[in-house]
């Protein structure tokens, strides 16, 4: 089985795909003949032409609402963003368009596209190009929002996301782009959507992240193992919507969640964690849920990106104080 | 120095204000009678929209965008689409829709605030009332492009105001269609006003077609209360988009002879000579007096027109009122193809406040 970066992934579920399916095109600034900048679709247009890998003008709102028009007429459009931090301009046709489009015509019309885009800090990037704006999409009706947190993750994920027949916004952490390799097989097999998956089984307290902040939780987990504590931690993959029974099955057997997001803190996702363990698991609760975030400011530049980013270090000593909470 | 670009935009009118011949007629005019179904729907979409104001202010339904003036263009341009091309309107192309076949009921249905209203089992491919300003031009494009790809004889048309040109959207959708000469056709209902903001502060461009020059889409001029002209420019356009000619700009001309919507009083900002003279240039009429010199419209006509017309009216108001109500539920029907799990409680929840409020005691 190859051994596979997360960003060879995505372009081995986006070529899988596009042999499977005819109707499944791609379209993006420089993800035709350059093949993306970060290689995502890196020899697709070689493979299925310009007219199935399209090289659009420079306008993001463009890119999503021509994804729309395409879905509507029966294609499935795999559209990319090339930074989280411009996918602002994109907001206001997934939020006006692609998510309602289904409901406003009760069922006449449809949306099935995916809308990738390069997120989270850590790659020493210019500014704009290192945000989480995860809970921002998350907060629209008519979504899914997928973030993967490994090269086999990402492969299933991504083939689920496209198979799926409404939109998808999939957030890939860039910074677990080329971060470490794993084996995928190519066996078109699509991972469920809507799906948390227990990434590490413990008992002492359960330990909830998404995309890179997934390996930060597994990092703290391993520190905190030395220490005799057991986290068990949760990669949510779809962060919406939540699945909460895995969250809270969690829960009810640790008895302590502590919730790990990149993101600014306020009205981030992991609020929504901590208030529905809070009111659906609080008989199992023995401390209250605690948060790990990004702090509320401004994603720094490339020198403070590393004291943005939450890292293993937090999380350990978060775990710790839940721990000794009474 | 040398010239790097020159360009000009053409501007077709075919009938006076009073419906006179200007000069030659294109060939479809040359029997008048085949604009005869082209005034009989633009005298339908006129009692159909004074029936639907009437109701607004009766309560009976919402907020409503009326298309009073706009009937040459709604007429001419549904006589040039085909079938199988799909139609991204605006919030003010109820005609349009009509003739595509839509039942004038779902349109009082929308606006009488029910997404069934947004159902068109008669065009299914056709896009709903776009509300926000523009969005649906990328959606034409992307459609097109479908089209293009799977080499389908088809056309995407756009619809939009006056405003809307002024929007970022207008111009990467006209571009995108210049860059792929995608099968696509752009309306610009200029209709003097986007709400109170009036054409010449919208932009200090000559015509709102020359917009599209900037985007390589080759565009016209024409009369939009003349029928003719604006089947002419709607047809030729079409179907050179449909054999792979390209995409095209109309800006169609016309005036908002109505308020923007029930929710607005045009007096606030534009004045009664002003509005006085419009109705003298208004479509209807002038339609009329060409197809009465030619004498193939004659009173008797006319009045059998208007009973046929008050018998549909009074037909779609049946339709609209017999419809049942919206179930709560509906709120959670076709939100996602399959309601998530995560939100079946939601669901569930809403069933359960709905039979609590059902069987609480009638206050009083």
């Amino acid at each position: 089985m190859p051994r596979l970066t997360l960003v060879e992934g995505i372009n081995l579920a986006l070529a899988r795909a596009m042999e499977e399916d005819a109707s499944v095109v791609v379209l993006g600034e420089d993800v035709g003949r350059n093949g993306g900048v970060f290689r995502a679709t890196a020899g697709l247009q070689a493979r299925f032409g310009e007219g199935r890998v399209a090289d659009t003008p420079l306008a993001e709102g463009l890119i999503a609402g021509m994804a729309v028009g395409m879905a509507a007429e029966g294609l499935k459009p795999v559209a990319e963003i090339q930074f989280a931090g411009f996918a602002y301009a994109a907001i206001d046709q997934l939020l006006n368009h692609a998510s309602r489009l289904r409901h406003r015509t009760q069922g006449r019309l449809s949306c099935p596209m995916v809308l990738r885009t390069p997120c989270g800090a850590g790659i020493h990037a210019p500014e704009h190009h290192s945000e989480s704006p995860e809970a921002m999409f998350a907060h629209i009706p008519g979504l899914r929002v997928v973030t993967p947190s490994s090269p086999a993750r990402a492969y299933g994920l991504l083939l689920a996301a496209i198979a799926d027949p409404d939109p998808v916004v999939f957030l890939e952490p860039s910074r677990l782009y080329r971060r470490f390799k794993e084996e995928v097989e190519d066996d078109g097999e699509a991972l469920p959507l809507d799906r948390a998956f227990v990434v590490r089984e413990g008992t002492d307290l359960t330990v909830v992240a998404w995309g890179a902040m997934v390996h930060d939780a597994l990092e703290a987990a391993d520190a905190l193992a030395g220490e005799g504590v057991f986290a068990e931690v949760i990669d949510l993959a779809t962060v919406k919507p939540i699945d909460f029974d895995t969250v809270l099955a969690s829960v009810k057997k640790t008895g302590r969640c502590l919730v790990v997001s990149e993101a600014p803190r306020t009205c981030g996702l992991a609020s929504e964690v901590s208030a529905v363990v809070s009111e659906q698991g609080l008989l199992s609760l023995l401390a209250p849920v605690e948060r790990v975030t990004g702090w509320d400011c401004v994603t720094p530049l490339a020198r403070l990106e590393a004291r943005y980013l939450p890292d293993a270090a937090r999380v350990a000593a978060a775990a710790r104080r839940l721990l000794a909470y009474q | 120095m040398s010239i790097a670009a020159r360009f000009e935009v053409r501007f077709t009118a075919f009938l006076d204000a009073q419906g006179q011949p200007l000069g030659p007629l294109p060939a479809f005019a040359a029997d008048p009678a085949t604009l005869v179904p082209d005034y009989r729907a633009m005298v339908l979409m006129r009692a159909l929209d004074a029936k639907a104001v009437a109701m607004q202010r009766t309560g009976q339904i919402g907020t409503y965008a009326s298309t009073l003036g706009k009937e040459a263009i709604d007429a001419g341009i549904a006589h040039a689409l085909a079938p199988e091309d799909v139609v991204l309107p605006s919030y003010r192309e109820s005609g349009i829709l009509m003739l595509r076949g839509v039942s004038p009921h779902r349109v009082f249905l929308y606006w009488g605030g029910d997404e069934r209203g947004s159902v068109f089992p008669e065009s299914p491919r056709d896009f709903p009332f776009n509300v926000p300003i523009a969005s649906q031009l990328p959606h034409a494009a992307g459609v097109a492009y479908a089209m293009t790809l799977r080499g389908e004889r088809r056309a995407a048309l756009a619809i939009c105001g006056d405003g809307a040109t002024s929007k970022g959207d207008f111009y990467e959708a006209l571009n995108a269609a210049g860059v792929w000469r995608l099968p696509m056709v752009v309306l610009v209902v200029n209709n003097q006003y986007a709400i109170s903001v009036p054409r010449r502060l919208q932009s200090a461009a000559q015509t709102l077609a020359q917009k599209a020059i900037a985007a390589g889409v080759d565009c016209e001029q024409v009369d939009g209360n003349d029928v003719i002209a604006v089947r002419d420019a709607a047809t030729r356009s079409l179907e050179r988009a449909r054999s792979g000619g390209g995409p095209m700009l109309i800006e169609a001309l016309t005036y908002r002879l109505c308020d923007h919507t029930t929710a607005d009083d045009a007096t606030r900002y534009r004045s009664a000579e002003e509005l006085a003279g419009q109705w003298r240039a208004e479509p209807i009429l002038r339609l009329r007096n060409f197809l009465a010199s030619r004498g193939i419209w004659t009173k008797e006509k006319e009045e059998n027109l208007h009973r046929e017309v008050a018998e549909r009216v009074r037909e779609t108001v049946r339709k609209y009122l017999e419809t049942t109500p919206p179930q709560p539920e509906q709120m959670f029907r076709h939100l996602y193809a399959r309601l998530p799990r995560a939100y079946a409680w939601q669901l569930a929840a809403l069933k359960e406040s709905e039979e609590e409020r059902d069987a609480a005691p009638h206050p009083g």
